[in-house]
């Protein structure tokens, strides 16, 4: 059934999945999700996101009257900054020399994002600068923020933890500002703390838990066992893999917490004792298919793989694991990209630079379409269907509009390579495909976006 | 040694096999190989692959010159352009290129060679007799497509993350308009009369056609295939036919190539082809498509009139750029 965009740039409405595509995913995929969405998709929904029309199109060339030259007078260039506030927390060292975070972790990614939308930038007159704002004491860090803000900054993106991102939201609820929130993965940011003035660049936890479950769902390893560390992190970790598991059909069939403790023969270091405690630890398990760690402070969860009592595939925050970007990805143009990271930053491009590269590419993408630096222009395009964001995932990333959650293709991938993006094909959705990876529209507790 | 002596006897064959008289519509297809660092060399009446060139590392863009004597690829991991004979396939020689080169156009003329350089915003002006590059020009960030205009006066380059195509003056080397256009532009194509350049737009799914007078977009086409899912059409290649009857339009992982009436912008016809097809060519009749299909590892054949695929053929892996001999 072809059929095509009239020339006169009419919004078009795209067909529905077919019925006979939805019946078999409730058919071979008895996960509620799968069946919801059957229903949903039966019911026959699905838009398009709106096109922009030709008109406005046309005007990014033609209507403003003069050609835009290259040697733009650079007098009149439009300076837009955006601020980087870092909070610089304790961290225990993790467990291989090769996840020691550099330095610059974030930064790079930012420093790379300014230079791309420069290079655009020149062609608009527009000009990109950074303002890295760091500071351990959140107050501080908030007081230096504002004050930023006040003197004409109108973009943060922020790599702080989830108490202090709401204390920088509210302390910029009433100004013409929003904030990017790169490092946090907390659900709550998104939930019942969300705040209107953020936008999330990091997958949220469920999103990655969601990415695994899939593909768990997709290899058919329903039955994990679920290993705990103590750290609040993990707890919240563990809270969205059992709430994937139950989403996708898996079952936990034990969960055990990780401990250290002195002298509980837990904590010994060197690999002969490690050998011996992990098995121990895992013994006398029921029947699973693969063990699932949820070891976000990266203590123990490495220690996992290949010592297991049962000789059972490791997943969660070590082994298999999910994430928005890993180092060795090539596909969709990633190599140029990942390329140009190595040359400015002399390393591997990590999750967080991904995730702020994101951030201010989404301030530069917005200049661009709207040919301005004015920040509530800017931002009400952000928040506008229109907006969309190509980086390197094989198709638009869009906001979703009642969270401000980037939504986003997730790797699912060993430390050396990836072995599948979520979503997975099997798994069906009225609007997108990827509002199946963490909590979608109907669930979701967050009131600040509705209008 | 032993390879040695096999390597020199399999080019020899080759050299018979092309040399063994043809049917006269026979053409020779050139497709670059990216993961096998190869060019399979296509009979276009056969269907069949009748030599591999080695090449440098990851070619993707091939071309012809003009007197199509020199088949010239750009070996990306290498930062250069490498010169084969077009006939012979025996290496002439590199040519600089600027760093990682993806596509290019010639002048019409024959002479300069304009390169997009992906990783370095550029596009470098290259004289393919004196072996020197002339000119470097900044454009927008990941420069890929390159459509140069029938009479040589501008060349059009899209820029990937930039999402512009900008406007070139051959004379001056400057930018002298920039058109905003869709996410992720790949592929810039000027029809045959000079009147029109098409754009692809691989995240944006479109393909927006310019005006080259006024610059300005007359046309938007957009695709739509039931049971695909619209993020997955992503156009990249671009092809039209001489008399601006139909274009068609590589829409990568959809596996599908759309067939659009040229004077409607009306998609008339998806033909089902190989994996994440990306680049297109025609024979210099028109009557077939050559499509490279990347994750298939093969090349779909298009029959033009009967808008049907007649045949794929494997290659070697991820096929990328294609080109057609008129030989």
């Amino acid at each position: 059934m072809p059929s095509r965009m009239p020339a006169n740039g009419a919004l078009v409405r795209c067909v529905p999945h077919s019925a006979a595509a939805c019946s078999n995913t409730a058919g071979s995929w008895r996960a509620i999700l799968g069946l919801m969405l059957g229903l949903f998709c039966l019911a026959g929904g699905g838009i398009w996101p709106t096109a922009t029309s030709l008109a406005q199109e046309a005007g990014g060339s033609g209507a403003t009257g003069s050609p835009v030259a290259a040697a733009a007078a650079k007098a009149e260039a439009r300076i837009i900054t955006i601020v980087m506030a870092r909070e610089l927390r304790d961290r225990l060292p993790p467990l291989s020399l090769l996840d020691q975070p550099p330095k610059d972790d974030g930064v790079a990614g930012a420093r790379l994002a300014i230079e791309d939308n420069n290079t655009t930038g020149k062609f608009l007159n527009q000009e990109f600068k950074l303002d890295v704002v760091e500071d351990a004491d959140p107050a501080a860090l908030v007081a230096a923020v504002v004050a930023k803000v006040d003197s004409g900054s109108a973009f943060v993106v922020a790599d702080v933890g989830a108490a202090t991102l709401l204390k920088l939201a509210d302390a910029l609820a009433t100004k013409p500002a929003l904030i990017f929130n790169a490092g946090a993965p907390d659900e709550g940011l998104r939930e019942a703390d969300c705040r209107a003035n953020v936008k999330h660049t990091a997958p949220s936890r469920t999103m990655l838990t969601d990415a695994l479950a899939q593909y768990m769902a997709v290899k058919r390893w329903r039955n994990w066992l679920l290993v705990v560390g103590t750290q609040p992190e993990d707890k919240l970790y563990a809270d969205a893999v059992r709430r994937s598991a139950k989403r996708f059909g898996h079952r936990i069939v034990e969960e055990r917490e990780f401990k250290y403790v002195v002298g509980s023969r837990r904590a010994d270091g060197g690999y002969e004792q490690i050998q011996q405690q992990i098995p121990s630890f895992l013994q006398n398990a029921p029947e699973h298919d693969v063990l699932v760690v949820a070891d976000e402070g990266e203590l123990f969860g490495d220690y996992f793989p290949y010592r297991t009592w049962d000789a059972r595939p490791v997943i969660g925050t070590s082994g298999l694991y999910a994430t928005s970007w890993h180092p060795a990805v090539e596909l969709w143009g990633g190599t140029q990209f990942q390329n140009r990271f190595k040359r400015l930053a002399n390393r591997n491009m990590r999750a967080l630079d991904y995730n702020v590269w994101m951030a201010v590419r989404s301030v530069g993408e917005a200049a661009t379409r709207r040919r301005s630096g004015e920040p509530k222009d800017l931002i009400a395009y952000m928040a506008s269907p229109e907006f969309e964001l190509a980086a390197f995932k094989g198709r638009k990333l869009t906001y979703r509009d009642w969270n401000g959650q980037l939504r986003q293709p997730i790797l699912v991938t060993t430390d050396k390579l990836h072995v599948t993006v979520s979503p997975q094909n099997e798994f069906l959705h009225q609007f997108t495909e990827l509002d199946t990876l963490g909590i979608d529209r109907p669930e979701s507790a967050c009131k600040a976006f509705k209008k | 040694m032993n390879f040695r002596h096999t390597f020199v006897a399999s080019v020899l064959l080759a050299a018979l096999a092309t040399l063994a008289p043809r049917s006269a519509a026979a053409y020779t297809v050139f497709v670059s190989n990216e993961k096998e660092n190869t060019v399979s060399v296509i009979d276009s009446e056969k269907l069949a692959v009748l030599h591999t060139i080695k090449t440098g590392a990851r070619p993707r863009g091939v071309i012809l010159s003009r007197d199509a004597k020199w088949l010239l690829v750009c070996a990306s991991d290498d930062n250069r352009v490498e010169v084969y004979d077009a006939k012979t396939y025996a290496l002439v020689k590199y040519l600089p290129s600027g760093p990682d080169p993806e596509l290019f156009a010639f002048h019409p003329s024959g002479n300069p060679l304009y390169i997009a350089n992906e990783d370095d915003n550029l596009v470098t002006v290259v004289d393919i007799n004196t072996d020197k590059i002339v000119s470097e020009i900044p454009v927008g960030v990941e420069p890929e497509g390159m459509g140069m205009s029938p009479d040589g006066k501008v060349l059009v380059n899209t820029s990937e993350t930039t999402n512009m195509a900008h406007f070139i003056d051959t004379t001056t080397h400057k930018i002298f308009d920039n058109v905003l256009v869709d996410t992720r532009p790949r592929v810039a194509e000027y029809t045959n009369d000079g009147a029109q350049i098409w754009v692809s737009s691989e995240i944006g799914g479109s393909v927006t056609v310019i005006d080259a007078a006024t610059r300005k977009s007359v046309a938007k086409i957009k695709f739509e295939i039931q049971g695909i899912t619209p993020d997955s059409i992503q156009p990249v290649g671009v092809r039209l036919t001489k008399d601006r009857k139909w274009a068609f339009v590589a829409l990568g992982p959809a596996n599908r190539v759309a067939i659009v009436n040229a004077q409607t912008f009306e998609v008339v016809k998806y033909v089902l082809v190989g994996q994440r097809v990306w680049q297109l060519a025609l024979t210099p009749d028109d009557a077939k498509l050559f499509t490279t299909n990347g994750t298939s590892n093969d090349v779909t054949v298009i029959d033009v009139a009967r808008q049907r695929a007649v045949k794929s053929i494997a290659v070697g892996r991820y096929p990328w750029g294609v080109v057609v001999a008129p030989f």
